[in-house]
């Protein structure tokens, strides 16, 4: 399945979002999703099912101002 | 100053971005005396990490995190950036951004009142980045608003004050809201002057992150808001058109 990854596509076998985040390499990472625009929290990433061309998106602590 | 009913030893908040390396930003942090630093949340890429790296330093500080929207330009991003922010931070507070104008990067305030009534509803709170504009300040504290972030001049800047008579007009009308102005000050004695008016606080980041060394001007700064602070309590002299003798005149020797 096709979806975009912070605004690059990418091919996944994963159904889930949480399966996603593990098939793409951010097991144990601390992050916060978004699936095409609304947020997913981390206890809803099991249940988040992902469809074609889905957006997700996957931020981390930054420098602020 | 307390904000939400947080009490803060410092009235200076100190942004985390700019800086030429982690090492100086941890060292203008402590040189700054800060209680809050602000952050942002950004793309992280599963192989770099470096969102990670990045806070595991600012938790090491000790210091209280207000994660900011910035960048988003509708109240719906901002709303969801503040969602992911209080899951990863485990902090209720946010930094509101709305912008409105890519240029000079102005608050878009109609979004942000919209964000904020949202976000204040859901418990957030809000630290909302505004003009001096007093109608949508009031709007901002009927959304829940506990807090104004009035800019001095556009971020990023270092112009300073650029409205003086609209901050002392905001500090007039609002006088029990705390007033942190954010954005646009560019030296310690902006930050003195935006004290002296009688905000409670000031957030700098770029005046000091891209200073020549961000420490030493980061110990101006508070230096700066303190002797500002200081100041305000004691009640400035009003100006005056004319000169006024400070040396008396009675008494003056007749020499001519």
């Amino acid at each position: 399945m096709r979806i975009t990854l912070n605004g690059e596509d990418r091919d996944v076998a994963a159904t889930t979002l949480e399966q996603a985040l593990s098939e793409l390499g951010y097991t144990e990472s601390f992050v916060a999703t978004a699936v095409n625009g609304c947020f997913i929290p981390k206890t809803q990433r099991r249940d988040q099912r992902l469809g074609e061309g889905d957006r997700i998106e996957v931020v981390a602590p930054m420098q602020g101002g | 100053m307390l904000v939400y009913d947080t009490q803060l030893t410092s009235r200076l908040l100190l942004g985390t971005s700019r800086y030429p390396s982690p090492a100086v930003l941890t060292e203008a942090v402590k040189a700054s005396g800060t209680d809050v630093v602000t952050v942002s949340l950004r793309r992280e890429s599963s192989s770099e990490r470096s969102g990670q790296g990045f806070f595991s330093i600012i938790r090491s500080l000790g210091v209280r995190v207000l994660p900011n929207t910035a960048g988003c330009h509708s109240a719906k991003e901002a709303v969801t950036t503040a969602h992911m922010a209080r899951e990863l931070f485990g902090t209720t507070w946010i930094k509101l951004e709305v912008i409105g104008d890519r240029a000079t990067l102005q608050p878009d305030v109609f979004g942000l009142v919209e964000a904020a009534r949202i976000l204040a509803n859901e418990g957030f709170q809000v630290f909302p980045y505004t003009t001096e504009d007093l109608v949508v300040a009031d709007k901002l504290l009927d959304a829940g608003c506990r807090v104004l972030m009035p800019w001095g001049a556009p971020i990023g800047s270092g112009q300073g004050l650029n409205n003086v008579p609209g901050l002392r007009a905001m500090r007039a009308r609002f006088p029990s809201v705390p007033l942190i102005v954010d954005a646009g000050i560019g030296v310690p004695s902006h930050a003195a002057r935006a004290m002296e008016l009688g905000m409670d606080g000031v957030l700098i980041n770029t005046a000091v992150s891209r200073a020549g060394d961000p420490s030493a001007m980061a110990g101006a700064f508070n230096y700066a808001v303190k002797a500002g602070r200081t100041a305000y309590l004691a009640e400035p002299m009003m100006p005056s058109d004319v000169a006024i003798p400070s040396t008396p005149e009675a008494g003056l020797a007749f020499l001519a």
